[in-house]
């Protein structure tokens, strides 16, 4: 069937902000489905507050909306609009349930309406809803956990004499799986029957047939409209159920399935699309397997694109989101081409030829109070995939791409810890999954514990450690060897194994160099070989790479001018999408201006890995050897000329290997420039000279140094590690003890050890800490010229004391006066100048009184870049890598890159989303250590309208009536008072704790509810109005240091975020709503595309 | 203990690697290499009988992960000279498992070579075809001089060789789908275990020989002929031929894969050899009835050329990847063939369809 021809536009829902459980893979599926619909002719429309997105720049839609995905939101752009239709599958949950809620309203999906195209409403409720879907499996002859439902023990014992033990049990109406728990006895079971119980409001359980420990499976699925469907890929996990998905090692294909079970699972897969009803588009179904009997069931689907199918498409060369936007309007599977092979239709199975490994990410050190310990919910924060001709290989690069200090699996200086650890007690630990039990297991290997013991305690499948156990039999073969007397063949089977240059040098007390020369003067290089989806049954035409060590080389020479761009590795907090966004539009801006754009990344949830975005992908792990292997293959392709490596644009990942790969290839800002803005001493001297003002302070290596220099700074002081993005182990001193502690964790070999902990080349920086200071940021490129052009003067709502990147900020500026900026831009463009940077630079300041400090400056893209080039319309990344390669930019201006910024008197706010719903025992306090996994914007025509919106687009609902929740910190008291003034005079109601009512009443504010310390244990406390749905917003702010993790505003926070209470934290982020609220009291909400803001 | 070993072709390309499964007499097995791109059912593929005469290349790397067990051969033993594979399991997992495969191919007298490069020698073959070759612990001077001798699969009777040698009937537990059980007499070219179990699902099912005359299957009075898959070059097979063109319109005739390419040649049409051949489990067919799209599992190097059949046949099934014949309906005669393998083993299940129209046209008569 060809396109339809009876809709003309489409609106695109995106996901929003990065959180856990929903991140940069759905700029990969919005972008490929915009670019895709534009092609095929039909007006774009999208929604996404997410500003850091490839898919919201304004090339990529016809009207491009940053705004709050909330019905009411959406709604207005549609009746705005008026799409013919409306694609709700490709912006994750958020996409589907912003559609349910506008189905629902009657907004969409019925006569009149826009269309739902892709999944209709039906069958997004029979997929979403737990027991309707299975029912529908039951229908459909599929096995599904057996469960009941019970209201007393009573019931829910006769529950379980029907199903028996072991049993799950789910309480109904809970949040963040309380109450959830495993029984395995009689005993256990009441227990925890029990306590299910009390947990649920409406005291109702759901009790399940626990099937922890099955092996996990997931197939990918499409469906076009003529129902043909085609399974894209199997993924088989190494963790076995019991471990969400997405925290689980996965690998694909499945490699424990005979084929008869797999075409049970692929029939199963195709009845359960049908019966959903998902018409056309991707969908995963994931199944479990009793590995001692074969029995298959389903778990669940979802009936849109997911972060699965992103992996799929990526481990297969099969673009699931492209193909499903084309599948929406219409066209059949047959009637796509296969942009690989360009010769075979997309109506087909992809066959591969190598093993695809998917670790996750998680970020447990960053939020103390976690338990560190993996289960039914989603934690990791993001992940690597790696592709390796065999398991064993692309098991090791896959942990050597999480940049987690890990050369492969084990055999590497950290491996250490587990050194001390006994048999027993290992054994025991690999029980409970965590980010650790890979290495634990493989260290149990390594000692000669059995398979069979190993598999009993970890469920991992016996094939599985076999594998990692040939790992461990070849290092303890190789342990025997002298590597100058290696031979090719012994050479080369380490390498297949995955080997890294670092475990070998590990292994023989060398280094990684020598290890390096020595192999290849072996002979021994990395082949790359060519991600096809056929298996090389037919001619590839996209040169999409990974490497391995084997015969053939498949990197085609070349001899245009070439460029690698070096990717910014799995999501962590601190680096995520807005590097791939930057390093995204260096790819296109290079190809467009000639060059050929090589792409090294690991990350399979981005754009940056699509194979369509650059000339060539190297699906490779971001390290020193990876790296140099990928620039030999390309030098050697194109005759011996070496590309030129950009480095800047992917954060810190790349930055840190700047200095181990050849200077003369770096472009832009040279290292030795990187090097002086990151050397204290060379760059306090560098703003002495320009005669910057900077916080005075230095730098220690242990707490005698430390010591000295508050001795002359003086209390309180910031402390950090060099070289780290995100502000790991950041902190604010404020005595001895503590200082004394932070030197302590900062030496220490933990996880920030692995990062890069203290040594002489890394010294900890201390500064006095600026209280009550103002922070600024800015993005500005320096061209070789000299030319500064200053992107954006950026303000913070917070304070200075908490990090940045946890901050909303403004552009432009609204409180600075106009000379401040004036100065602010004038130290920018010193700065640059002496750093004699090309390209990006980001400076901050904080800004106290009347003098302006530089904090520090580093000449490489910042988090921020994305968020300028929105609010300003200037392409900043694109510009910068032009800069980098040679071009002015009085050229670019001519050649019509670069524009001047559009300033038609808007604000743009800047939110961070922070993960704390996923974390309830973490106290959700800011701080100068960043936590927020992503970011919105909020743009309008005043700072408290686009804070309002950044808001609500961020999660946080500002309220126009109700009570607010005030506890104020005494410093923050005095603010406290403007604060409560603007909530009376809005009418809303205010309840305070005891010392902030009498704060309050002194000043002649009423509180209309006061309550006592939750240690006293009687009458109303805060956390009780909270939980009784009393309160609509709650403003808390910490009290300076400690107060200790049961201090009553840590229990109030906490509160906020468990009942999902919106809150704030700050007393700045306090004025700020309550501006907000009354700009927006009385008024709706009004909406407008990027497009209009810019006049493109 | 590893037994070193080597692959050469007979275009003179060598590949190391490393001996699995039985030792090789003198050291060295030859046969016509070809590759398979299915990701699992590396069982069933090696117990083809249509791979007599060949070495099968898996371009899977990770090959005999779940191990063998008896319910998954396609037929008593396996009939290919060779297996190759870039890692051979050494430890198996699956429930269903009874032995691993390296153990299986020894059992059976099978050699393998593992550690290859198995890509790049898929990349040789799709571009210069199905290529003679010999691997083995033999030096490279003998295993040059074997893939020199190899004759290859082109104008040999493969079929000989694979057939059983006397008629047997099927027993199975019947499922009884009618209300009348029909008579299935099934010519035997290599058929596979599969197939026989698909057929007795309509009805009792004769396998007979090969050689079988058109007199011999009338005498057994069936409803229906199947014609099965099998190996090597159709124009070889020029008996069958003959008896297939004395049963047209006499009874209902079903075939496939070489069968399809028999009854082709019986209503006077061509086979030709494909540059490499079709060995997979992911090829798009297009049912052309109603354009609705079959992944379908594939395993042949021969193909039928319909504008030798025009006006005889209507074509049915076409290869969306290479557009070349995928099955046929005769004109005026009660008689379809597909080229692909409805049955999978291994492989998709999605033209099991076929087998009901089967059905439908014993039902009908002739």
């Amino acid at each position: 069937m060809p396109k339809r021809t009876d809709i003309h536009s489409i609106l695109i829902i995106g996901s929003g902000p990065i959180v856990i459980g929903q991140a940069c893979e759905f700029d990969y599926s919005g972008t490929q489905a915009c670019r895709v619909l534009r092609e095929e002719g039909y007006r774009v429309i999208l929604v996404n507050s997410n500003p850091a997105t490839i898919m919201t720049d304004p090339d990529f839609a016809d009207a491009t909306y940053i705004e709050p995905i909330t019905p009411d939101v959406v709604a207005k752009i549609i009746e705005r609009e008026r799409p013919d239709a409306v694609l709700p599958t490709l912006g994750g949950q958020t996409g589907l349930n912003t559609a349910m809620a506008l189905f629902e309203r009657g907004i969409i999906g019925v006569p009149g309406t826009p269309e739902m195209i892709g999944a209709n409403a039906e069958a997004i409720a029979t997929a979403e809803d737990r027991d309707k879907f299975k029912r529908a499996m039951v229908e459909i002859g599929l096995a599904v956990p057996v469960s009941g439902i019970a209201h007393d023990l009573a019931e829910a014992m006769a529950v379980v004499e029907r199903i028996g033990m072991p049993i799950i049990i789910r309480p109904a109406y809970i949040l963040g799986g309380r109450g959830t728990g495993i029984a395995r006895t009689a005993a256990e079971f009441k227990l925890r029957a029990a306590e299910g119980l009390a947990a649920s409001p409406i005291g109702e359980i759901l009790i399940e047939k626990s099937i922890a420990g099955w092996k996990e499976y997931e197939l990918e699925v499409m469906r076009d409209c003529a129902d043909n469907c085609v399974i894209i890929c199997s993924i088989e996990n190494v963790d076995a159920m019991g471990v969400h998905t997405g925290d689980s090692i996965t690998v694909a294909p499945a490699q424990t399935l005979s084929d008869v079970e797999y075409q049970e699972m692929r029939d199963a897969a195709f009845a359960c699309i049908r019966r959903v009803g998902v018409e056309t588009g991707g969908s995963n179904v994931q199944f479990a397997v009793n590995p001692e009997t074969g029995e298959q069931v389903v778990i669940e689907m979802n009936p849109r694109v997911s972060r699965s199918s992103a992996l799929a498409s990526k481990a297969t060369g099969f673009p699931i989101a492209k193909i499903a936007a084309k599948l929406a309007v219409g066209y059949t599977l047959d009637e796509i081409s296969n942009d690989i092979t360009k010769a075979t239709p997309a109506s087909f199975e992809p066959s591969i030829d190598y093993v695809v490994t998917k670790i996750p990410r998680w970020a447990f050190e960053k939020l103390p109070g976690s338990s560190g310990i993996l289960g039914t919910q989603m934690q990791s924060v993001g992940e690597v995939m790696s592709i390796g001709r065999t398991f064993t290989e692309s098991l090791q690069k896959g942990l050597r791409s999480l940049e987690h200090g890990r050369l492969g699996l084990g055999c590497d200086p950290a491996e250490a810890e587990l050194a001390e650890i006994g048999d027993e007690t290992l054994l025991k630990m690999i029980a409970i999954p965590t980010p650790d039990r890979i290495f634990q297991v493989g260290e149990l290997l390594r000692r000669g514990t059995g398979i069979e013991a190993i598999h009993e305690a970890c469920r991992i499948d016996a094939w599985f450690l076999d594998q990692m156990l040939q790992i461990m039999e070849e290092r303890a073969a190789l342990a025997d060897e002298k590597p100058t007397e290696l031979s090719p063949r012994q050479w080369r089977r380490a390498k297949q194994m995955g080997f890294s240059d670092g475990q070998l040098a590990h292994l023989w007390h060398s280094d990684e160099l020598t290890v390096r020369a020595l192999r290849e003067a072996a002979g021994v290089i990395p082949t790359y070989k060519t991600v096809d989806t056929c298996a090389a049954e037919f001619a590839a035409e996209t040169p999409y790479h990974y490497s391995t060590y084997e015969d053939e080389n498949e990197v085609r020479p070349s001899d245009r001018p070439r460029v690698v761009i070096l990717g910014s590795g799995p999501n962590r907090i601190g680096q995520g999408i807005e590097f791939d966004y930057c390093c995204v539009h260096a790819s296109f801006a290079l190809r467009e201006a000639g060059y050929e754009t090589v792409m090294i990344n690991c990350n399979p949830e981005t754009v940056s890995t699509d194979y369509d975005t650059s000339d060539r992908l190297y699906f490779e792990p971001l390290t020193r050897e990876d790296v140099l292997n990928v620039i030999a293959a390309e030098t050697l392709a194109s005759g011996g000329t070496a590309p030129k490596v950009i480095v800047s644009l992917g954060g810190q990942t790349p930055l840190k290997l700047s200095g181990v790969l050849p200077q003369e290839l770096i472009a832009g800002t040279s290292p030795h420039s990187i090097d002086l803005a990151e050397d204290r001493e060379k760059w306090s001297a560098l703003c002495h000279r320009l005669r910057i003002p900077q916080p005075p302070g230095d730098t220690a290596v242990d707490l005698e140094q430390a010591l000295r220099i508050v001795d002359r700074v003086g209390f309180p002081v910031l402390v950090r590690p060099s070289y780290v993005l995100g502000g790991r182990a950041m902190q604010i001193v404020h005595d001895g003890d503590h200082l004394a502690r932070a030197m302590r964790e900062l030496a220490g070999f933990g996880s920030l050890g692995r990062e890069g902990g203290l040594s002489a080349e890394r010294p900890v920086l201390i500064d006095r800490f600026l209280e009550d200071a103002t922070e600024v940021d800015v993005d500005a490129i320096r061209d070789h010229t000299g030319e500064v052009l200053i992107g954006g003067v950026m303000e913070h709502v917070e304070e200075a004391g908490v990090h940045s990147g946890d901050s909303a900020c403004a552009i432009p500026p609204q409180t600075l006066p106009p000379w401040v900026v004036e100065v602010i831009e004038s130290y920018t463009k010193s700065i640059a100048q002496a750093l004699d940077v090309r390209g990006l630079i980001n400076v901050q300041y904080a800004v106290l009184g009347t003098t302006v400090f530089v904090i520090e400056a580093n000449p490489r893209a910042s988090r921020t870049v994305p968020f300028v080039a929105k609010a300003t319309g200037v392409p900043l990344a694109k510009v910068a890598s032009r800069v980098m390669l040679g071009a002015t930019l009085a050229e670019l201006r001519h050649e019509g890159l670069l524009k001047p910024p559009s300033s038609n008197g808007h604000v743009s706010i800047k939110e961070a989303v922070l993960p704390f719903n996923r974390f309830p025992e973490v106290d959700p306090a800011l701080g100068p250590e960043m936590r927020s996994t992503g970011e919105v914007m909020g743009i309008d025509s005043t700072f408290g309208l686009a804070f309002y919106k950044a808001e609500l687009a961020a999660g946080t609902v500002l309220p126009t009536e109700g009570t607010v929740f005030l506890s104020l910190a005494d410093g923050d008291k005095p603010a406290g008072i403007v604060v409560a003034r603007r909530l009376r005079q809005l009418g809303l109601g205010i309840a305070a704790t005891t010392g902030t009512a009498d704060y309050l009443a002194s000043f002649g504010v009423n509180v209309d509810a006061v309550v006592g310390k939750i240690s006293d244990g009687h009458g109303i406390n805060a956390i009780n109005l909270i939980a009784g749905g009393d309160i609509a917003f709650v403003i808390n702010t910490p009290q300076g240091q400690g107060g200790g993790a049961r201090s009553d505003g840590e229990q109030i926070r906490k509160a906020a975020i468990t009942h999902r209470v919106s809150s704030v934290t700050t007393v700045e982020a306090a004025l700020a709503a309550v501006q907000g609220m009354a700009e927006q009291v009385g008024r709706a909400l009004s909406v407008r595309s990027l497009q209009e803001y810019h006049r493109i | 203990m590893i037994r070193e070993a080597a692959l050469v072709l007979a275009d003179g390309s060598v590949f190391e690697g490393e001996l699995f499964g039985a030792e090789p007499a003198g050291g060295v097995a030859s046969g016509e290499v070809v590759f398979n791109t299915v990701m699992s059912g590396y069982q069933e593929v090696i117990t083809d009988p249509s791979y007599a005469g060949q070495i099968v290349t898996f371009t899977y790397p990770h090959i005999g992960n779940y191990g063998t067990n008896q319910a998954d051969f396609e037929s008593e033993r396996p009939f290919c000279r060779g297996v190759i594979v870039r890692e051979m399991a050494r430890r198996h997992s699956n429930h269903r498992a009874e032995q691993s495969l390296d153990a299986t191919l020894r059992r059976f007298g099978v050699s393998a070579i593992g550690g290859i490069d198995t890509r790049r020698l898929t990349r040789i073959l799709r571009d210069t075809g199905a290529m003679a070759g010999a691997f083995g612990t033999a030096d490279e001077a003998s295993l040059r001089q074997a893939a020199a001798a190899e004759p290859g699969t082109d104008g040999i009777d493969l079929v000989a060789d694979v057939t059983c040698e006397r008629p047997y009937t099927h027993n199975t537990t019947r499922i009884d789908t009618g209300s009348t059980m029909r008579r299935i007499v099934a010519f035997d070219f290599g058929i596979k275990r599969t197939m026989v179990r698909h057929l007795a699902g309509l009805g009792t099912v004769e396998v007979v020989p090969a050689t079988t005359t058109s007199a011999e299957v009338l005498a057994r009075e069936p409803d229906g002929v199947f014609l099965s898959n099998g190996p090597g070059d159709p124009a070889m097979c020029g008996d069958a031929v003959q008896t297939i063109a004395e049963l047209l319109g006499q009874i209902p005739i079903f075939g496939i894969c070489l069968g399809h390419q028999l009854l082709s040649r019986a209503l006077g049409g061509n086979t030709f050899k494909l540059p490499f051949g079709h060995h997979g489990g992911n090829h798009p067919v297009r049912y052309e009835p109603s354009g609705h799209i079959e992944i379908t599992s594939q395993n042949h190097n021969f193909c039928v050329d319909p504008a030798s059949l025009e006006g005889k046949v209507e074509v049915t099934h076409l290869n969306l990847n290479d557009h070349t014949n995928e099955g046929m309906r005769v004109l005026g005669v009660p008689a379809f063939s597909v080229q692909y393998h409805p049955e999978a083993g291994p492989g998709p299940h999605d033209s099991r369809y076929l087998f009901d129209m089967f059905a439908e046209l014993m039902d009908a008569g002739v």
